[in-house]
């Protein structure tokens, strides 16, 4: 069955969305992730969909999911890359993914995790999307 | 309005999705659509597809490229299900009858540039969207 | 319509359209001249060219498959038509200059048609017909293709104009402005957006301020649209600021009940560009500098 890689990164966990996913491939790295959070006791997870060109109800929901549960244990996740034309049309579909924190590329993302890490809540606060 | 080409894709079990997505991405793009206007229309009828599976029990989708005078991608998907009584209720953002966010129907419908519905209990369900140029 | 069977006997046709072709396209070029020939916008020998191949291209089409214009015989002739048409819309010709490319060449030919027919009314007549008809067709058909191309050039201008109406400008690494002037609709809203979203990808900024000092009126609809950029934004990966809210405007958003959650606002741009500054971690430090006509 093809599975998503979840790469570790120091005390992160790094996946990279890259195929057209199907909802059962999507179920699967939301279960798998998790699972890799427990295990490792990661401090964050960074999701980069740089390479996702459409981002549907379930893909979104799958995203705040992963966000919440990571956050039950204890880690930050961040999504990084979004394509302009998947925001525009995530908008007008009325998902504003909450409690999912977002960066532009995958420096900007690791620098969020690592300093929202380390106590300080990044360079800036109070972003309650 | 002339039908230039239609195709009839089967949208019985979950992976069929993604078939639709390719598919209807492929027609938007030798529509000349821009890429706004293709993630809009594609995610539009990912999330009918999905509905079309999940809530109808499996059925189709018929794809119809229109041109003339404008220049337009037409989506149709029907299914032999349950059907939905209170459309307007389902139009509502937030609605759901099973898990999670809803039917998606109004946010499909914003996605598009016309959306019609038709739908009733025992009686199936058949939603057409259209995204102009 | 007749109900006289028309005879479609196009042989004197096709034989004059290529032995008399440059005595043809002599007179057709003749009756060109004067209005609708437009030598400021074409050159002669490109017209005679024009007509040349139009000719041959036509006679192929009559000895391949008859009279009728849509036919697969003369998609040829209807691709010449075609290009013919668009790149006169984009010249600036006239619709009827454009048509007159093919209705000019009806003296010549049938004055042609005479001669060849003259000993044969009915021939003269089938042969007239037949000829009418066709340029009758090919006529009526660069009018609708010099139609589309101009519907296509205003809407390309259109989407242009939008455009220039909504500049990204760079304020520093990492930070744009986008100053809105007019009113914000749901068409604009789409065009902001994907402006301001193409800009942050490609100077790869995370703060963006929108200026909105010239937008005239601030209601709820309007307030929805700016969220909507805002969201999109965020999604993105950029926070957004808002400055230019003047004091009428800070007070219809709370007589409204407008809920700009928290969306950091500002009266003026340069509010905005100090929060943003800070945002990306830059101190501007109050250091005193000698102007440099005083330095040694």
């Amino acid at each position: 069955m093809e599975k998503i890689p979840i790469l570790k990164m120091g005390e992160f966990l790094l996946v990279t969305i890259q195929v057209d996913m199907h909802d059962q491939l999507a179920m699967t790295l939301q279960d798998d992730l998790t699972q890799m959070i427990s295990q490792t006791e990661a401090r964050g997870v960074l999701i980069d969909i740089s390479s996702l060109e459409i981002v549907d109800s379930f893909i979104g929901r799958m995203l705040a999911n992963i966000a919440a549960m990571s956050r039950v244990l204890d880690a930050q996740t961040v999504v990084v890359g979004m394509q302009p034309a998947v925001a525009i049309t995530l908008v007008e579909l009325g998902l504003s993914l909450p409690g999912v924190r977002t960066a532009l590329n995958v420096d900007a993302g690791m620098e969020l995790l690592r300093s929202s890490v380390n106590g300080y809540k990044g360079i800036y606060d109070g972003r309650s999307h | 309005m002339t039908v230039v080409a239609t195709e009839n894709v089967a949208v019985i079990a979950e992976p069929d999705v993604v078939a639709v997505r390719r598919r209807v991405r492929e027609a938007a793009i030798q529509l000349g659509f821009s890429l706004v206007d293709q993630t809009k229309v594609v995610t539009a009828a990912s999330e009918l597809a999905r509905n079309t599976i999940i809530y109808g029990g499996g059925g189709s989708m018929l794809m119809e490229r229109l041109n003339g005078p404008r220049t337009g991608l037409r989506l149709t998907f029907k299914d032999d299900g349950p059907g939905i009584s209170d459309i307007d209720m389902a139009l509502r953002d937030g609605f759901t009858t099973g898990s999670g966010l809803g039917l998606g129907l109004g946010g499909a419908k914003r996605l598009c540039s016309e959306f019609d519905i038709v739908s009733q209990p025992g009686a199936g369900t058949k939603v057409t969207i259209t995204r102009w140029k | 319509m007749s109900t006289i069977p028309i005879d479609h006997r196009t042989s004197a046709l096709s034989e004059i359209l290529s032995r008399n072709q440059a005595e043809l396209v002599a007179d057709w070029v003749q009756e060109m001249s004067g209005a609708i020939r437009r030598s400021d916008l074409m050159k002669d020998t490109e017209l005679r060219a024009q007509c040349v191949q139009f000719l041959g291209l036509m006679k192929q089409a009559l000895d391949a498959g008859g009279t009728n214009f849509n036919s697969g015989a003369w998609d040829e002739v209807r691709e010449m038509l075609g290009t013919i048409s668009r790149t006169r819309a984009e010249q600036g010709f006239t619709p009827a200059e454009t048509a007159m490319f093919v209705f000019s060449v009806k003296r010549p030919l049938f004055s042609q048609l005479r001669q060849a027919c003259k000993n044969d009314a009915a021939a003269l007549a089938a042969e007239t017909w037949a000829a009418t008809e066709l340029l009758d067709s090919m006529g009526l058909y660069t009018t609708e293709i010099y139609q589309k191309s101009r519907e296509a050039i205003i809407k390309r201008q259109q989407e242009e104009l939008l455009e220039l109406s909504t500049p990204v400008v760079k304020l520093w690494d990492g930070i744009l402005a986008l100053p809105i002037i007019g009113t914000l609709d749901s068409a604009r809203t789409q065009v902001v957006m994907e402006s301001l979203l193409q800009a942050i990808v490609q100077t790869n900024s995370r703060v963006a301020i929108i200026d909105i000092t010239g937008v005239p009126t601030v209601d709820t609809v309007v307030a929805q649209h700016l969220l909507k950029t805002i969201t999109a934004a965020r999604l993105m990966g950029a926070d957004c600021i808002i400055s230019g809210v003047r004091p009428q405007i800070a007070q219809t958003i709370v007589h409204l009940g407008i809920n700009l959650q928290d969306v950091t606002t500002k009266a003026t741009l340069a509010a905005a560009f100090k929060i943003a500054l800070e945002r990306v971690g830059i101190n501007l430090a109050h250091e005193a500098v000698k102007p440099e006509h005083l330095k040694s």
